[in-house]
């Protein structure tokens, strides 16, 4: 029998919604079991076998000194590391921590602080270990996965594009609405992948692909300012799921809030 | 038009813009609406007057049509150890176009000149354009940032239509003057209800037109552009461009003359089906100059280069013309209002004395 590619899950600190994609495939499900062999995927069935594996997908940001061993253990395993998200691409929303001192959350927030083990920080894989692939969105899309996959399996580089959301969004036929009502829009800095979901309806970009290829993020930070968005705003708008994205960090802190 | 099998496409209120969608009626025009457009905005408004094409162009020309933005170019498959190509989608639908601006039948001349008559005919968009009807309509409410009377391309359509109205209000009078430009364009009116036009009419539509040629302030000096550009390529405004510049690509998305795609292939999981795809390219992407090794562009001046210098300067050494009809589509949709007609004022205006051929980057 031909040998099928192993593939490993790994949940790092996340949502648990990069995973779900994978499940939320459903049409195409059915083939990518019969193409692979998905060996460990806890979220999904508990005969979960040990490595190696050749992909190994990471959801997730490290925020434990546990995570930070683990993930080595992981890259040791996978002879294709791919981290999937914005939590493990760029630390994820749970990286706002970064900016603030994480013990007095922790004080606050649980009765019991002195159970809570965590970093100060939310990191992403990449900065713990050498990724492969780093694979956007909050969550990713699962089409993108799907061939993220498909082109590990066929031996061929992922069709993964790095231009801007506007690309996607002007290819849909969509009208404008930065233009054509004002709207904030992070769309012309942040990578496509989406297929411009946020704009198609009427909302602008969230940003949740993370930094285009072309970081423009800081310029187009000071041109929302300019167009009359409060600055705390557009400060917000850059700092949510990929805050820790540099060319998105650079952007916020450039307007002088830290 | 319907009869004849056509899908007719013309001005519609879609979201928060005029652009071309279906027509059934007459209720689905824009009738008292117009656009109030500048660099990076574009907001629609009320008319006084019942105005059915009392606006300027929206972000969709012919282009989106006739030069699809995603068009799948083959499927393939492999069954039993063999791989067969399978054939395309049937034939485009035949579709008539209502409310065509004289730039924008410009912007197809100039798409003909590169998609049908240049070296290699592209059978898509070629079959599309033949099978298409072109109702144009001379522009009355020219936009601020239109400046098709610089290029000589507007606003009164002069050739490349079927039929061509002039929307005439007058006091209490609403009329449209109907010239024709081709036999399509004959047949198609002797099926309608008309009459001879007076000479009131045609000395009215000739004052809508001036009076649109007059209403447009924005200019720009074509002669000499293109040098201009070839002999400034070092020029510091080039960096002060790409300190505004965004390279989101929305330009030459919005372009009706910029023709760019990219081909990307893509298998399934089980490496037995395989599609290719023709998409829609810009020069503001990084992999638009992806060469062995990496991308040569890779600075956002770089990239702002290329577009106005290939726009306005090399398309004259490859076509024969310019690449720009002065539609204004690249000012009022770039998120940033970046004005190409100010960006040449500024090279024009401080042409350096030092010239050199510069680097990439
Ligand atoms: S709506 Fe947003 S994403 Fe779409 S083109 Fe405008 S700025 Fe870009
Ligand atoms: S550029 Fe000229 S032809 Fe085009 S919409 Fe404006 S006025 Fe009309
Ligand atoms: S360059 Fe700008 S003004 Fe010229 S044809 Fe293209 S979109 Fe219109
Ligand atoms: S300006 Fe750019 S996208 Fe437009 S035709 Fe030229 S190279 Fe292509
Ligand atoms: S000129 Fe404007 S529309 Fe074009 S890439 Fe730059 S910011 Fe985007």
């Amino acid at each position: 029998m031909k040998h099928k590619h192993r593939i490993g899950v790994f949940k790092f600190a996340s949502c648990d919604g990069c995973q779900l994609s994978l499940l939320d495939l459903e049409d195409e499900l059915v083939a990518l079991a019969g193409a692979v062999d998905i060996a460990f995927f806890p979220e999904m069935s508990s005969n979960m076998r040990s490595g190696p594996y050749e992909i190994g997908l990471v959801e997730g940001s490290v925020t434990t000194h546990q995570d930070a061993a683990r993930i080595h253990q992981i890259r040791k395993q996978c002879q294709n590391l791919v981290a999937i998200g914005a939590c493990a691409t760029a630390g994820g929303i749970q990286a706002l921590r970064n900016w603030s001192d994480t013990q007095q959350w922790v004080n606050q927030v649980y009765a019991h602080p002195e159970y809570i083990q965590t970093l100060s920080m939310s990191t992403p894989i990449s900065g713990h270990v050498p990724v492969d692939f780093e694979l956007r969105g909050c969550p990713v899309n699962k089409y993108q996965l799907l061939e993220l996959v498909s082109a590990a399996l066929a031996g061929r580089k992922p069709n993964i594009p790095t231009y801007s959301v506007c690309v996607e969004c002007k290819r849909r036929g969509n009208i404008c609405i930065a233009v054509a009502e004002g709207v904030g829009c992070l769309g012309p800095a942040t990578q496509a992948g989406c297929g411009a979901l946020c704009p198609t309806y009427s909302r602008g970009c969230y940003g949740c692909f993370g930094p285009a290829e072309s970081a423009s993020s800081t310029i187009l930070a000071e041109l929302l300012i300019a167009q009359g968005h409060p600055s705390d705003e557009v400060v917000r708008a850059f700092r949510s799921y990929n805050a820790c994205a540099w060319p998105f960090r650079q952007a916020a802190e450039g307007k002088g809030l830290t | 038009m319907d009869q004849r099998g056509y899908e007719v496409l013309g001005p519609t209120i879609h979201d928060s813009a005029i652009s071309y969608g279906p027509i059934h009626a007459i209720e689905d025009l824009p009738e008292g609406w117009t656009s109030e457009q500048g660099p990076g905005s574009y907001r629609l408004k009320r008319r006084t007057d019942g105005a059915l094409f009392g606006y300027a162009t929206g972000p969709k020309s012919l282009k989106n049509f006739l030069h699809p933005s995603e068009i799948k170019l083959f499927t393939a498959e492999r069954t039993n150890g063999t791989f067969r190509i399978l054939s395309n989608d049937g034939l485009a639908p035949r579709r008539a176009f209502l409310g065509v601006r004289a730039c924008e039948l410009a912007a197809a001349g100039v798409q003909d000149r590169v998609l049908i008559e240049d070296r290699f005919k592209d059978p898509i968009y070629s079959q599309r354009r033949a099978g298409s009807i072109v109702i144009a309509v001379n522009c009355s409410d020219p936009s601020s940032v239109c400046f098709c009377t610089s290029m000589g391309t507007g606003p009164r359509a002069k050739a490349g239509y079927d039929l061509a109205l002039t929307e005439v209000i007058d006091g209490g009078t609403h009329e449209f003057l109907v010239e024709v430009g081709s036999e399509t364009g004959a047949d198609l009116l002797a099926g309608t209800e008309y009459s001879e036009a007076s000479e009131e009419l045609r000395r009215k539509s000739d004052e809508v037109t001036a009076r649109a040629e007059r209403s447009i302030q924005r200019q720009f000096e074509n002669a000499g552009v293109a040098e201009l550009l070839k002999e400034n390529f070092d020029h510091p405004r080039w960096d002060d461009v790409a300190s505004r510049c965004l390279a989101c690509g929305n330009c030459t998305m919005v372009c009706p003359t910029c023709f760019c795609v990219t081909v990307e292939d893509m298998s399934d999981v089980t490496g037995d089906h395989a599609e290719r795809w023709r998409k829609w390219d810009s020069c503001f992407a990084l992999g638009f100059s992806y060469i062995h090794y990496g991308s040569v562009r890779l600075s956002t001046k770089s990239r702002y280069r290329q577009w106005l210098t290939h726009k306005l300067s090399y398309w004259h050494d490859q076509f024969g013309e310019s690449g720009c009809v002065g539609c204004g589509r690249c000012i009022a949709w770039c998120p940033a209002g970046i004005d190409l007609t100010e960006e040449v004022a500024a090279l024009r205006a401080a042409a350096p004395a030092e010239k050199t051929n510069g680097g990439g980057e």
